[in-house]
């Protein structure tokens, strides 16, 4: 799960990390309210949406000459002037999509004398199994084109979940990223608050970048993006709190609350399919046949009737989806479970696009014979292949 | 032979006494009379578990529940345990087995939160154990021994190892050896998480010095650099006359990046984690990789015949 940029430096604030004043605005009355008691003589306005690559992001509404996404402003004039052109409009940038997001909330932020833009992350690194910090003197750009042009730029400090983060670890990153005096203080103080919030939020990627220093010699956190670990929600109601669905698609909230795992995609092959895997394997067979599918769908391992019925309503419900595949491979999952399902579903919302269905593995002839016995149109399957094989042809018509 | 479990591992299950452990350990019952031994429940220690119609002729059996895996290794000898406990305590379960000193665990459990298996994974390392999982379907020796949620009844003994990310595309390349008339060796699941506990090199090594594992199928999918990880070590391998043949496949071909595809590892970031670059490492270690899911056994015959 995803938040806001000004909900993630928030919860940096509360363990203690520096940012700027700021408020989070919904509309221009607010903006002028508030800007008025900032200090300025600088302001930062920044849209707020789950995507990076704003500052280089396009308005649709607004034309290519207009100003990006993250507007600088030297009055209150400018502050709620910037806010107008901004908050309802869409932003477009290569995170987005060509579609782009709508900006509902933006930032408003005291701006800063900036001396130094650093890059720094933390995340889990999986060939050692531990949290690392990625960080780098090259910040404020995108760090996967230092990361392809100047690795040597880019330095990489594993923590040891034990012991937790030491002075020791706090040094070494201060050496990387060429901190001294103040600075090196405050980096003493900022990087293990970092990793506190990380670990203790369950968070699957802490994304500073940049990170300043001021021309006072000070750190500050300038950006930050925040992402959650999905499967430790269940003990941060705090978190849960913060997320934002007009961010999320309809499809993909409808089918999280089903526990399932979903991602829209852009083609008209609707797949359901158990494990993940099988489920990826699924979507590349139908590409392979010249088709491409709407979804990635994995039912899970234990799903009931009622978990399938859902499953195949999300998919029913895509206008986009001009045919459906069903392929079950048993192991938890039973044939007949996923065959009831499916019955079950057709007869609530009917079926106006072809269904192929490739079952096997656990009580595959009790799922056979249930699909027999309905009256289903049904397109049987004999393998993956001959499944692809056949809803791509029948889609063709 | 086989690798990891074969008719005489002593099995505990953590977890027995939930919907999902009753269901897989009747069937592990009746399968070949799999060796499960006892089952742990911090507050049911002491009382019995018996098996329902699900374990076919072994229905019936009693198991007896203790309340720790270390009580429960005294009083069995057991050599594996496996865990099908929720995932909120499924770090803390494996965590336990770790200081039980169990040689062999095997965490079917999905969906446990990241930062656990940090924890445990701190801990395994400091450990003689071995962990398979989390989020993973098992391992089978056919004919012998099933731990997990494995379908026994597309497997048949015979001679082929079969590695796999995930569960389903495990079923797939059992399957398909099955009905070309190879059979398996092993099977065995590593499961779909970021940070787990064996990875490929580890359950390659097994299969390499199996005598009974003539050929090998691997099947990775994308996110992180096992699978590129796996085919250098491999080469080395190669280098000193260690090999055998073998087939891969890739899922994830298609996959948009920045998304997670249902298993929390299957990422493409940061540019790296795509399917190609790990279909042209297979095929650099030489392996040969199937252009479908649908194509696993096909493509191993085609290998073996030369």
């Amino acid at each position: 799960m995803n938040i806001h940029e000004y909900q993630a430096k928030r919860l940096l604030h509360s363990y203690g990390a520096p940012i700027a004043g700021g408020v989070a605005i919904y509309s221009a009355e607010q903006a002028e309210e508030w800007a008025k008691k900032m200090p300025g003589p600088l302001y930062v306005v920044k849209s707020q949406i789950h995507a990076g690559g704003r500052g280089k992001g396009k308005f649709k509404e607004l034309g290519d000459d207009a100003a990006g996404g993250v507007r600088l402003a030297r009055s209150v004039e400018e502050v709620v002037q910037n806010v107008k052109e901004m908050l309802g409009n869409t932003l477009v940038t290569k995170q987005t999509g060509p579609e782009g997001k709508q900006v509902n909330r933006l930032y408003i932020e005291d701006g800063a004398d900036i001396d130094r833009e650093l890059y720094l992350s933390i995340l889990i690194d999986r060939t050692v199994g531990r949290p690392a910090f990625v960080v780098s003197t090259e910040g404020g750009m995108d760090i996967e084109a230092v990361a392809e042009e100047t690795p040597e730029k880019i330095f990489t400090l594993p923590i040891d979940p034990i012991k937790g983060m030491t002075d020791a670890d706090s040094r070494k990153l201060n050496r990387a990223l060429k901190l001294t005096k103040d600075a090196a203080k405050d980096g003493m103080e900022l990087f293990p608050i970092l990793y506190k919030a990380f670990t203790e939020k369950d968070m699957s990627l802490l994304e500073v970048n940049p990170l300043i220093v001021m021309k006072d010699g000070r750190l500050r956190v300038l950006d930050a993006k925040v992402s959650f670990d999905g499967n430790a929600l269940f003990r941060h109601d705090d978190i849960m709190a913060l997320r934002d669905l007009s961010e999320e698609d309809e499809k993909e909230i409808e089918a999280s609350k089903h526990d399932l795992a979903y991602v829209a995609l852009d083609g008209n092959i609707g797949c359901m399919v158990n494990g993940a895997g099988l489920a990826m394997a699924t979507m590349d067979i139908i590409k392979q046949y010249g088709e491409e599918p709407a979804n990635f769908l994995d039912v899970g391992g234990g799903a009931t009737t009622e978990k399938v019925t859902a499953a195949f309503k999300i998919i029913t419900a895509d206008p986009k989806v001009k045919g459906i595949l069903v392929n079950i491979f048993g192991g938890i999952m039973k044939c007949d479970v996923i065959a009831e399902g499916v019955v079950k579903a057709v007869k609530d919302v009917g079926l106006k696009v072809p269904l192929v269905v490739r079952l096997e593995g656990t009580n595959v002839e009790k799922g056979k014979q249930i699909i027999n016995d309905s009256d289903v149109d049904v397109i049987a399957a004999d393998d993956l292949d001959d499944a692809a094989q056949k809803i791509v042809k029948a889609i063709k018509g | 032979m086989s690798i990891l479990i074969d008719k005489n591992t002593k099995i505990l299950v953590q977890g027995l006494t939930g919907k999902t452990g009753t269901f897989h350990t009747e069937q592990a019952l009746a399968y070949f009379g799999t060796k499960m031994v006892a089952g742990i429940h911090p507050k049911k220690g002491g009382e019995t578990w018996t098996a329902g119609e699900g374990a076919g002729e072994a229905a019936g059996t009693e198991l007896p529940i203790f309340a720790s895996v270390a009580e429960a290794k005294k009083a069995t000898k057991a050599n594996a345990s496996v865990i099908y406990v929720p995932p909120a305590g499924a770090g803390a379960a494996i965590i336990e087995a770790i200081e039980a000193k169990i040689p062999l665990i095997i965490c079917i459990t999905e969906g446990i939160p990241v930062m656990d298996m940090v924890e445990v994974k701190a801990k395994l390392d400091k450990s003689k154990s071995r962990l398979v999982g989390p989020n993973c379907p098992g391992v089978m020796t056919p004919d012998e021994c099933k731990i997990g949620i494995m379908p026994g009844n597309i497997f048949k003994k015979g001679s082929v190892g079969i590695l796999s990310r995930s569960g389903t595309l495990t079923y797939e390349a059992v399957f398909q050896t099955t009905n070309e008339g190879l059979g398996q060796s092993s099977a065995v699941g590593i499961g779909g998480d970021p940070v787990k506990g064996s990875e490929f090199i580890d359950m390659l090594d097994l299969f390499l010095d199996d005598p009974e594992t003539e050929s090998i199928i691997m099947i990775g999918e994308i996110g992180g650099s096992a699978e590129e990880d796996a085919c250098e070590w491999l080469k080395e391998q190669a280098a000193k006359g260690r090999s055998k043949p073998m087939v891969g496949f890739i899922a994830g071909r298609t996959a948009p990046p920045g998304r997670t595809m249902g298993h929390a590892g299957a990422v493409i970031s940061g540019g790296k984690g795509g399917a190609e670059d790990k279909i042209k490492a297979m095929e650099d270690a030489g392996i040969r990789v199937s252009p479908s899911p649908a194509k696993l056994g096909e493509t191993l015959v085609a290998v073996l015949k030369g």
